[in-house]
C-alpha cells in the first residue's frame, strides 16, 4: 500500500496528539514567539538533534548557521548567526518557538518555519519541483524532531 | 583544427589576460578584460528601479574564485566557446522547409547581431508580447525556416543563445522596462519577491537580502543574468536563465515554473533589469 503524504501529515499529526503532543495547527505561541511546553509531550534526544542539524533533507540548520560544537559536518553558512551560546541568549520555550516557526520571533525572517503543514506559496514534492499532493502537508520536522534540536541548541552555551 | 581556425577568423586576440587577482577566495575587485581586449564592467550603480534596495550591482563573476575567474579571460581557456563554434555550424546549415539557414537571413552574426543581446528580453510590436531571446529564435526557425523549434533549455538553443551573445560582450544590459513591456516586469518583480516553497525563500531572500553570504558551500551572488547562458563546472556545459531559475525555485521546496512560462519570461525581464550596465558577458563560467 503506498501511503499519501496527506495521509501521512495526519499520521504524524495524529501521533503527537496520542502522545499528549501538540499538532502544528494547535500550537500556541506566546506573544515573544516562544512556546512553552513539549510538542511531542517528550523529551529530546541532543545527538539526535545534532543530526537533524546538520542532515540537509531534515533541519538542514548549518546550511545557513555555523555551529562550532558541529565543525565536523561541512559547509557551515552564514545567512544566520552563529548559534554558539544559543542557549545563554534564550530560553528553551524561545528556541521551541523559533525552531516551530521563526517568524513568531522574528518578524519576515529567513528562516524557514518547520512546524507548519499549510499556508504555502506553490509547496512542491520535497525537492523534485513538482507539486506538493497534500495539503495540509507534513511538516518539515516532526514534533520530536523539533524537541531534539531544541535539546541540542540547550547545550550551547559558552 | 577547424575549431581553432574559425575562432582565429571570428575573434582572433589571444592577448595577454588582466586579472588583479590576490586571494585563491572571490576577489570582488578583480578586473575582467577579455582576450585582452574586452574590458568587462563587473561591479557599477544600481539601475533606478531598485530603489536602492541593492547598493551596487555585481556580476556573477566577482563572486567566483580566482581558479573560476581566469577561466573567462581568455576565449581559449572559456569552455562555453566549444558550444558557440557548434552554434556557428548551426549557423551556416540549411535547415527546415523554407531551405534557408540564419546566415541567409542574417549574415555573418559578428555584425548582424551586435547589441542584441543586451536589449532582450524585449517588446516585440507585431508579435504584442515580450520576447526573450529563446522564443525570437525559434520564431524564425519556425516561421521563417520551417524547421522545428529547438527545446527551450536544450543545447542547441543555449548555444545559438551564447553565439548570439558573443558580438554584444562588453555592452550594458540595457532592457526596456517602461511602455509596452512595463506590465510584464511588475509581474516579473511581484515574482522575484514572492517567498515559494515549503522553504518560504525568494530570489530577493536569497540575492538581495544575502549575497556575498555562504549558504551551505555556496558563495550567494546578486543571482544576475548577464552571463547567461552560463556554463559551469559542476555540469560541464551551457545552461540557460530559465534552467537556472527552475532549479533555484525547485531548492525552495517549491512546485517549479516551466522554462518558456510566461512567469519565467516575466521573471528573466526583470532579472535582466536588475542588471542593467552591467557588461554582457556570455558565455560566462561560473562553478
Ligand atoms: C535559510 C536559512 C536558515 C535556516 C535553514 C535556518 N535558519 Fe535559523 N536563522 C536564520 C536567520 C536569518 C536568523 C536570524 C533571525 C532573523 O531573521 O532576524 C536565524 C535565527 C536563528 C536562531 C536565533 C539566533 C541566535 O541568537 O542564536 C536560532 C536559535 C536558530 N536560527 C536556529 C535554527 C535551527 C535549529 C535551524 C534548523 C532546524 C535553523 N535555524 C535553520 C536563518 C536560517
Ligand atoms: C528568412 C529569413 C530569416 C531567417 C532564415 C532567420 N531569420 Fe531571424 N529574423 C528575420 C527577420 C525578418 C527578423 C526581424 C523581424 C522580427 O522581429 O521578427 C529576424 C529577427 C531575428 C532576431 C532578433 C534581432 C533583433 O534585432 O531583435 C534574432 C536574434 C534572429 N532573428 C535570429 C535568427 C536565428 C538564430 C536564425 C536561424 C536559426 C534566424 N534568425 C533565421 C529573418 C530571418
Ligand atoms: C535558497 C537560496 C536561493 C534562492 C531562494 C534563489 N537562489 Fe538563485 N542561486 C542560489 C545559489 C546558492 C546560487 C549559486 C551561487 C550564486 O551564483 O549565487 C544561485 C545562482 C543563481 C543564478 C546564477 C548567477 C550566475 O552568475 O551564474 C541566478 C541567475 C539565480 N540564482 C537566480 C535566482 C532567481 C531568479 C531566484 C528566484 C526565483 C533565485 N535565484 C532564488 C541560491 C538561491
Amino acid at each position: 500500500m503506498k501511503l499519501s503524504s496527506a495521509t501521512l501529515a495526519a499520521c504524524l499529526i495524529a501521533k503527537a496528539a496520542a502522545a499528549g503532543g501538540v499538532a502544528p495547527q494547535d500550537v500556541s505561541f506566546a506573544e515573544d514567539g516562544a512556546v512553552a511546553v513539549s510538542l511531542s509531550g517528550m523529551a529530546g534526544d541532543p545527538a539526535a538533534g545534532a543530526r537533524i542539524m546538520t542532515t540537509r533533507g531534515k533541519g538542514n540548520c548549518i546550511a545557513c548557521h555555523a555551529v562550532t560544537t558541529l565543525a565536523d559536518a561541512p559547509f557551515h553558512g552564514e545567512v544566520g548567526p552563529a548559534l554558539d551560546g544559543a542557549a545563554d541568549r534564550w530560553e528553551e520555550a524561545q528556541l521551541r518557538g523559533i525552531v516551530a516557526d521563526s517568524k513568531k520571533t522574528f518578524e519576515g525572517s529567513v528562516m524557514p518555519s518547520f512546524y507548519k503543514t499549510t499556508g504555502y506559496i506553490r509547496p512542491g514534492k520535497g525537492y523534485t519541483g513538482r507539486a506538493a499532493e497534500a495539503d495540509p502537508m507534513a511538516p518539515l520536522l516532526s514534533a520530536q524532531e523539533i524537541e531534539d534540536v531544541v535539546a541540542y541548541l540547550m547545550t550551547l552555551k559558552d | 583544427m577547424t575549431r581553432t581556425r574559425r575562432r582565429n577568423a571570428l575573434w582572433a586576440f589571444a592577448a595577454a589576460a588582466c586579472v588583479v587577482a590576490t586571494s585563491a577566495g572571490a576577489d570582488e575587485n578583480a578586473r575582467l578584460v577579455v582576450n585582452g581586449e574586452i574590458e568587462m564592467v563587473t561591479r557599477t550603480a544600481a539601475p533606478a528601479h531598485l530603489n536602492g534596495a541593492l547598493p551596487d550591482i555585481r556580476s556573477g563573476w566577482t563572486f567566483r574564485t580566482t581558479e573560476t575567474q581566469a577561466l573567462q579571460i581568455d576565449d581559449f581557456d572559456n569552455p562555453g566557446m566549444i558550444f558557440v563554434d557548434k552554434a556557428m555550424d548551426a549557423w551556416n546549415s540549411v535547415e527546415g522547409s523554407e531551405g534557408k539557414s540564419c546566415s541567409a537571413c542574417h549574415g555573418n552574426p559578428m555584425e548582424s547581431m551586435k547589441g542584441v543581446r543586451a536589449v532582450y528580453p524585449k517588446w516585440n510590436e507585431a508579435a504584442g508580447e515580450v520576447r526573450t531571446l529563446v522564443m525570437q529564435i525559434n520564431d524564425c526557425r519556425v516561421k521563417r525556416m520551417g524547421a522545428k523549434p529547438w527545446k527551450y533549455t536544450g543545447a542547441d538553443m543555449a548555444a545559438m543563445e551564447a553565439l548570439i551573445s558573443v558580438p554584444s560582450r562588453g555592452m550594458a544590459v540595457n532592457v526596456a522596462i517602461d511602455g509596452p513591456a512595463a506590465e510584464t516586469w511588475a509581474k516579473g518583480k511581484e515574482i522575484y519577491y514572492t517567498r515559494y516553497g515549503q522553504l518560504e525563500l525568494s530570489c530577493a531572500n536569497c540575492h538581495e537580502q544575502n549575497y556575498d553570504n555562504m549558504i551551505r558551500a555556496d558563495h550567494l551572488s546578486q543571482g544576475q543574468i548577464n552571463g547567461f547562458p552560463v556554463y559551469r563546472l559542476k555540469n560541464t556545459k551551457l545552461n540557460t536563465a530559465h534552467a537556472r531559475f527552475k532549479g533555484c525555485v525547485r531548492d525552495t521546496r517549491a512546485e517549479t515554473f516551466k522554462p518558456g512560462s510566461d512567469e519565467f519570461i516575466a521573471l528573466e525581464l526583470y532579472v535582466a533589469s536588475r542588471g542593467n550596465g552591467l557588461s554582457v558577458e556570455a558565455p560566462s563560467v561560473r562553478n
